[in-house]
């Protein structure tokens, strides 16, 4: 497993005349988890899609490895950068095990063969995602949080060691959504391939990021380390949202606790509850 | 246990793979064994070695004229229009997600029909200078099309409608032009509005057979990326496909096919909308589908025409017996797709 630098410098881009991203610097740390949070229309999937070629730049720069990626050939690029889109398309009957099978794409060209190896990387990753025991069952009748699983299975049948992913966990149950972010730490930790994923869910964020970015406006507001970056001043800041960060007793991670306007005690009483 | 699992994974590929050959092995049978019959029984039946013999450069007397001139360029016509609707008709179906973005549902084969008929009633052109007149008319159809349905990207729907008005206006236009023209027959008015084989001559099929080796080669040499684009145009760029190329190489390789076809038989209805969908229905989820493709068009075409040659009370030209087949097809899947969403 090598471990491949990826940054953005001074990076803008956006669709027709409108600008998302402005001037953006973001570098990901290598063989991490890096996960991005943001209010909505902030641009964090328009960073994913610059990152990895979906969308072009309209200035700056996205460089793999110190390669401006749009310089790349795209299936080289395809074997060492993967991603995994909102919504992606199910072609209608087909099998687990073949869609995880089109993850080995950029690896073959017009006239070469499908290898023994193709059948491992195949057969490795329904076996990471747990899918094996689907691999004949057609993917438009699995469950949500199986056929995301089918999806990760495909991205790792790709077998990149950068791995995007946009919003990965929607539309799941909270219990899918826990054991698509195991899957996703465990890959992390078993092969160091570097992860970075846009979440709504700013508690599962703090609690599965290495590193965790908070985007605001086309920019960078903060990042660093999920207790650093996910305080009340960054929740005030990035979503305009009154909130109060406590610390989960099992992870050691910060939890945010949203204040709105209803159902709240009065003052005495939260004073103590917040007193140990 | 991953060495095990390794193996089912190969096995199960190779199942499919094995399943797709029988369809592609079935299909060609049948288009061979309907070919033959095609040569042996017309009005009257002819012995296989009189057009054995007839083949082989002999003058066998009265075969030499009905298979040489009539039966042979009119079966292999059709094979090759066929083949051209088909692999044309289904990667756009592919390509754009929707078994109704067949290039004769969005107005692509109205429009090298309209070129086709324009060329040959007002300014009396024949052969190639038609063909081509008819492959330039397709793209620019193709192109007023996809403009007329731009706003922030083409959505599927939209560019269909579109297509579908465009085409009642090229209609219109034939129409117009053969009703200008007193002199020709009803069935040549026909082969400009339904399409037909008759009148096949082997000469005129050069063109259409050069379109077809080097668009459908293009195509064909395409079809990993084609396949990938099923997956969404997001996740096949993600696999390393190049999208906006491989959308317009498909375009130009498609319309030139179906354009092509379109110049020397007309517009025979509902092949290239009818081929994609009924390959994808035998073939399963065991592969691509291009090439069974072809082979249905090739078959539809055949077949629809020995059928309105021979088996119904009347002579009909092909287009009429497979508009017969395609139209309560096109409202079955305008219900479903209502219901849906649907993809190929």
């Amino acid at each position: 497993m090598m471990s491949h630098t990826l940054t953005a410098s001074a990076l803008s881009a956006g669709y027709g005349e409108r600008l998302v991203l402005d001037r953006l610097d973001f570098a990901v740390p290598p063989s991490r988890i890096t996960v991005i949070v943001g209010a909505n229309a902030c641009g964090k999937s328009t960073l994913l899609r610059t990152m990895s070629r979906l969308l072009p730049a309209s200035r700056g720069h996205v460089l793999l490895d110190g390669k401006s990626i749009h310089a790349m050939p795209s299936r080289e690029l395809a074997r060492t950068l993967g991603l995994l889109p909102q919504s992606p398309i199910a072609p209608e009957g087909i099998t687990v095990a073949d869609l995880v099978s089109r993850g080995r794409h950029p690896h073959h060209g017009v006239f070469s063969r499908w290898t023994r190896a193709d059948d491992e990387a195949v057969a490795a990753a329904l076996a990471a995602t747990r899918t094996d025991t689907l691999s004949e069952r057609p993917v438009d009748e699995l469950s949500g949080g199986q056929r995301q699983r089918v999806w990760i299975a495909m991205a790792l049948a790709q077998q990149t060691d950068v791995l995007l992913l946009d919003e990965p966990t929607t539309f799941l149950d909270i219990n899918h959504q826990i054991e698509v972010l195991d899957l996703l730490t465990d890959l992390n930790q078993t092969r160091g391939t570097t992860i970075v994923m846009v979440l709504h869910d700013l508690n599962l964020a703090a609690r599965y990021a290495d590193h965790l970015v908070a985007m605001a406006n086309g920019r960078l507001h903060v990042a660093g380390p999920p207790d650093a970056v996910l305080t009340e001043e960054t929740v005030r800041e990035v979503f305009g949202l009154d909130s109060r960060i406590i610390t989960d007793p099992t992870s050691g991670r910060p939890v945010m606790l949203p204040i709105g306007r209803h159902r709240m005690l009065s003052d005495d009483a939260i004073e103590s509850e917040a007193a140990p | 246990m991953l060495a095990a699992l390794t193996d089912s994974v190969a096995e199960s590929r190779r199942r499919r793979a094995g399943r797709r050959g029988l369809v592609v092995g079935l299909l060609l049978a049948l288009l061979a064994a309907t070919f033959l019959l095609t040569l042996l029984l017309g009005q009257s039946f002819t012995p296989p070695q009189d057009i054995l013999r007839t083949l082989l450069g002999e003058d066998v007397p009265g075969v030499a004229f009905t298979v040489g001139q009539l039966r042979l360029p009119r079966a292999l016509l059709a094979i090759l229009a066929g083949l051209s609707f088909g692999l044309g008709g289904v990667a756009f179906q592919i390509m754009l997600r929707n078994p109704l973005a067949s290039p004769d549902i969005i107005g692509i084969s109205w429009g090298a029909s309209a070129a086709a008929v324009i060329a040959i009633v007002v300014f009396g052109l024949k052969g190639p200078a038609v063909s081509v007149l008819a492959v330039v008319a397709g793209l620019g159809v193709a192109l007023l099309v996809y403009a007329l349905s731009f706003r922030n990207g083409v959505a599927g729907t939209r560019l269909i409608l579109v297509g579908i008005g465009v085409s009642a206006m090229l209609e219109s236009v034939i129409a117009y032009i053969l009703s200008t023209a007193p002199a020709w027959t009803l069935q040549e008015a026909l082969r400009w509005l339904t399409g037909s084989v008759n009148g096949a001559q082997l000469g005129a099929m050069l063109p259409l057979l050069a379109a077809l080796a080097v668009f459908g080669g293009l195509l064909l040499g395409h079809g990993r990326d084609l396949e990938a684009l099923r997956l969404g145009d997001d996740t096949a760029a993600a696999l390393g496909v190049r999208v906006g190329r491989t959308r317009v190489l498909v375009i130009a390789a498609a319309v030139g096919m179906i354009a092509s076809a379109t110049a020397i038989c007309g517009p025979i209805a509902f092949v290239a909308f009818l081929s994609g969908p009924i390959a994808a229905r035998i073939v399963g989820n065991n592969g691509s589908l291009p090439v069974p493709a072809a082979l249905v068009g090739a078959a539809l075409v055949l077949v629809g025409d020995y059928c309105g040659q021979f088996l119904l009370p009347s002579r009909y030209p092909v287009g009429v017996v497979t508009g017969a087949l395609g139209a309560p097809y096109l409202i079955f899947l305008i219900v479903r797709v209502n219901r849906s969403g649907g993809s190929l």
